[in-house]
């Protein structure tokens, strides 16, 4: 196609970039039900207990940041909107100027923060604030006591997700360099699983180990030729190609979903340090066959059940992998936002041939496809769920998912009761 | 530029939205980047509609900037009309849409549907939620509203009112909705068109047919109504019908406007007044009470509180300033200054300097309220997902009395609990540690050895630090937390008054005794 798709009426199926093998995957183009890449500052600015988020956009943007998740409970998050207003658009304030005296009274207010991003919004691309060079100028007034990093997480650029790898995008050039051989974890982990897997790595042999982002901004993560890293979640595209320019070597494996997942994921990290299969084995053995047990409580009400899955997090093929190989579930649709093949290569190898996959989103008209499915279980956003409820399909809202510890051996119970708990619903409700 | 946290209102274009969802037969084509559908579960999820809100949004991306974004626009708008055959659409731009200004009115106008197409214009870095409710409810009644046959005047003709204002996502809305209409009803008067809430474009077509109009939530209907007014003569109520005397006010309004006679009111009865007067109601006498919401009920709130609860009231605000001068004006007769903001930390800073019994406010005081461990009613929009009930819970009206009186109660601490837990401190299960049953019994216990610590760092003035001798400190845990705070800062400010360093057993009941209650 040579002009533009209209996006409401696209429907474009292509072939795979990248075979084998060779899957037909359906690219639509249309209003999406996704968040934007701000979205991710949720957990974010949970996991790095010193770093600050500071949006600079619109109200918009702010009433996004209240509304999306129930974080009220914060009465100063370590995340905040500079609203963009009128005087500053119609060049009656300095937006520069604004910008600097909005950073200094908030770095008075949280003395604590050392470092802090700015983020860029819809408004802030569109306008083309230049906020990589605030950063520096910023940074300079700042140092040492602060790091000021920028990175975009607007809506015309990033989903959901793709927020945290931009933000761990504008961290790798800072970390330090060593020439140490050593892993590195890449992705935000509830700091429960971080724990978990920290302590299996050293039973391994495997270290020194690091986690980026850490809970402290002040850990070194140090990056070299002979650092290796496993990337902890699907959606770090930029971040694995900015670590692969300082020389560190990515380890390809399953995501760490499920005990198959886990085992692989473990796997990659033991070969490329040269464990044993013996103490691998030994390590991997008791926790993997804890994962077995918890799974199989959930078998009778997930296998053979059918799932649909709208794009959201780019979890979902991975989630796909594990629900339809270890519990036996039947796959109608997997949508992702954004399919990254090289990423997903192992993870696309394991479904199904039949399955059709999708990416990106054309609302209505994958409605109508789930409608005809009339799937046991549709994994989707928030604001879809009730209305499919009310149309009788039973939902698991996908926030949950990134909300949730659900990665590692210790975890794979928690994630089949996700799914299995409205399906027990509504075998419950009388009503 | 103006750094934001947490905000009472959202942008224009979701004003529009709870427009667009609380209609039938309408639907919004928004000029959008992907995300702004976030506002989707504002409805889906807070108010647990079961039917996604009747909008389109564009989504257009960075790489479509340098192309064609109208042409996007115009396909997602003919594809919502061929998909959703809406009796009339309203278009515009959310914030990102508006600076790549794309023109969605002119764009539609060219798409030639057979449609009515109301183009809006919701400035969003200037303007907020309500103002663009307000806006697009306008444009709708202004584009629609068609003049009717006159009724020829009969005798045996019911009057007949338009009831404007409620929309989705509105605090207590439904409700409200089906009490007034059910008043209105028992007073001979019928209802031509409830709107926006359940309308279609083609009712809006409608409003001119009846003789005056509700008001019921100004916020959104006062532009409508005044429109309505000077084009098509018919006058509107001005009174908002929240209490028991309110409500009183209201009958005599509408029945002015019906050109009937005002019934006896003691037929309308409420449980109000008498559950005021009972003598278990003693305790509430001279509450302190801190009151913020939107200005409409604000102002109502304020007037339940100080005249049918004989609460004190010791603040009022509210965080859209177009409603500001009557909240200036009411907290002026209470001998009060307003709190006009929409900075919430300015409104944590005033509750706690003035350490309130009571918080009447939105979801936002709540929080304040849950953090500072004082009790908390909401009153008003912004609200969260608790505070759209399954029960009928209305605010407006004779049941709605009713319904203040016990929420606004329920989290103070009866009058002989809070004997009882003055009594006896020292009981072991009955204590400050365990807290009050009902507010969970957590985080009274720290509070005291938090609020002592504090205050050695906020000394002002002359004595740099102020310290408390470890009698007085245990006294002071004596006191119940939900009075504590402000025992603490009066004694401290005596203290200070008196240039004394130390705080003693005797510095606490001096203070105690210069400043009463």
């Amino acid at each position: 196609m040579t002009q533009l798709i209209p996006p409401l009426a696209a429907k474009a199926l292509a072939d795979c970039a990248a075979p084998p093998p060779a899957r037909v995957v359906l690219r639509e183009r249309g209003q999406r039900e996704v968040f934007c890449g701000l979205t991710s500052i949720m957990w974010l600015h949970r996991k790095m207990q010193d770093a600050f988020f500071l949006i600079v956009g619109s109200r918009t943007c702010a009433h996004l940041m209240q509304s999306a998740a129930g974080v009220m409970i914060f009465a100063e998050p370590r995340f905040a909107t500079a609203i963009i207003e009128e005087r500053d658009l119609a060049g009656m304030a300095d937006i520069n100027e604004e910008l600097n005296k909005t950073v200094s009274r908030l770095l008075e207010r949280r003395p604590e923060i050392k470092l802090l991003f700015l983020v860029g919004s819809c408004p802030s691309e569109v306008i083309k604030l230049d906020l990589g060079r605030a950063a520096e100028r910023l940074s300079m007034t700042y140092s040492p006591r602060v790091r000021i990093l920028n990175y975009s997480g607007s809506g015309i650029e990033t989903t959901f997700t793709q927020g945290e790898d931009a933000c761990l995008t504008a961290m790798v050039p800072e970390l330090p360099a060593t020439d140490e051989a050593g892993l590195v974890v890449v992705g935000a982990l509830a700091d429960v699983v971080e724990d978990q897997f920290a302590r299996i790595f050293e039973a391994l042999g495997i270290g020194p180990v690091h986690f980026l982002p850490s809970r402290k901004a002040g850990t070194a993560v140090p990056v070299g030729p002979n650092t290796k890293f496993l990337l902890a979640q699907p959606w770090l595209r930029d971040t694995a190609r900015t670590l692969e320019a300082r020389g560190a070597t990515h380890l390809p494996a399953l995501f760490p979903l499920g005990a198959e997942g886990t085992t692989s994921w473990l796997k990659a990290a033991a070969d490329a340090f040269g464990v044993s299969a013996e103490r691998f084995h030994a390590v991997t053995e008791m926790p993997r066959a804890r994962a077995t047990r918890a799974l199989a409580r959930y078998n009778d009400t997930l296998a053979g059940k059918s799932l649909f899955c709208f794009p959201d997090s780019q979890l979902e093929i991975p989630l796909a992998r594990f629900l339809s190989r270890e519990l036996g579930m039947t796959l109608e649709e997997v949508g992702t936002p954004y399919l990254h093949s090289v990423h997903m290569a192992d993870e696309l190898a394991l479904l199904p041939a039949d399955v059709r996959i999708s990416e990106g989103q054309d609302v209505d008209l994958q409605l109508d496809r789930c409608r005809d499915a009339r799937p046991d279980i549709t994994l989707c956003g928030l604001g879809l769920a009730n209305p499919l409820e009310q149309e009788g399909l039973t939902t698991k809202w996908s926030i949950e998912l990134v909300f949730t510890p659900i990665q590692g051996y210790e975890q794979c119970g928690d994630l089949a009761e996700l799914f299995a708990r409205p399906l027990n619903r509504r075998t419950r409700l009388a009503v | 530029m103006q750094l934001t946290v947490w905000t009472y209102e959202g942008p224009p274009h979701v004003g529009a939205m709870r427009i667009a969802t609380a209609m039938e037969g309408l639907h919004y084509v928004l000029h959008a980047p992907q995300g702004d559908t976030y506002a989707d579960l504002l409805f889906t999820m807070i108010e647990r509609r079961a039917k996604r809100p009747p909008v389109t949004y564009t989504t257009f991306e960075a790489r479509d900037l340098g192309s064609d974004t109208a042409e996007i626009f115009k396909s997602a708008a003919r594809g919502a009309y061929e998909r959703f055959q809406p009796q009339a659409m309203i278009v515009g731009a959310s914030c990102t849409a508006e600076l790549i200004q794309d023109d969605p009115g002119g764009l539609t106008k060219a798409l030639d549907l057979p449609i009515p197409v109301i183009a809006l214009e919701l400035p969003s870095y200037s303007k907020k939620e309500n103002w663009g409710a307000s806006e697009t409810f306008y444009r709708l009644v202004r584009g629609l509203a068609t003049e009717q046959p006159k009724r020829a005047p009969n005798r045996l003709t019911r009057p007949i009112c338009n009831v404007l204002g409620p929309t989705a996502l509105g605090f207590r809305h439904r409700d409200d909705v089906r009490e007034i209409t059910g008043l209105l009803f028992q007073l001979g008067i019928d209802v031509n068109v409830v709107a926006p809430l359940g309308a279609t474009p083609h009712d809006l077509t409608r409003l001119p047919a009846a003789d005056f109009n509700v008001s019921l939530y100004p916020e959104i209907a006062d532009v409508a109504v005044r429109f309505l007014e000077k084009e098509f003569g018919q006058p509107y109520t001005k009174t908002i019908p929240i209490g028991v005397g309110a409500t009183n006010d209201f009958i005599v309004e509408v029945c002015g406007l019906a050109g009937i006679e005002v019934p006896d009111l003691s037929a309308f009865a409420s449980n109000m007044p008498w559950w005021s007067r009972s003598v278990d109601s003693n305790y509430l006498t001279g509450k302190r009470v801190f009151i913020f919401g939107d200005g409409t009920h604000a102002l109502a709130a304020a007037r339940v509180a100080a005249d049918e609860l004989a609460f004190t009231v010791v603040g009022l605000g509210c965080y859209n300033r177009e409603f500001a001068r009557p909240v200036r004006e009411a907290a002026t007769e209470l001998g009060l200054e307003a709190l006009i903001t929409e900075d919430y930390l300015e409104v944590e800073a005033a509750i706690a300097r003035l350490q309130p019994e009571l918080i009447l406010g939105t979801q936002m005081e709540r929080h304040i309220a849950k953090r500072l461990g004082i009790p908390c009613a909401v009153i008003s929009a912004p609200v969260h997902v608790q505070d759209f009930p399954a029960r009928y819970a209305p605010q407006m009206g004779f049941e709605g009395a009713n319904v203040l009186f016990d929420t606004w109660v329920h989290p103070l601490i009866m009058g002989l609990e809070e004997h009882l837990l003055g009594m006896f401190r020292e009981d072991f299960e009955f204590n400050d540690s365990a807290g009050a049953s009902h507010l969970g019994g957590h985080g009274a216990a720290e509070k005291v050895s938090e609020a002592v610590a504090a205050s050695a760092q906020t000394g002002e003035g002359a004595i740099a630090v102020l310290h408390w001798a470890p009698e007085a400190e245990n006294e002071l845990k004596k006191i119940p937390f939900f009075v504590r705070g402000k025992a603490k800062r009066n004694t401290e400010a005596f203290a200070r008054d008196k240039h004394l360093e130390t705080i003693t057993l005797e510095t606490l009941y001096d203070a105690k005794a210069s400043y009463g209650r």
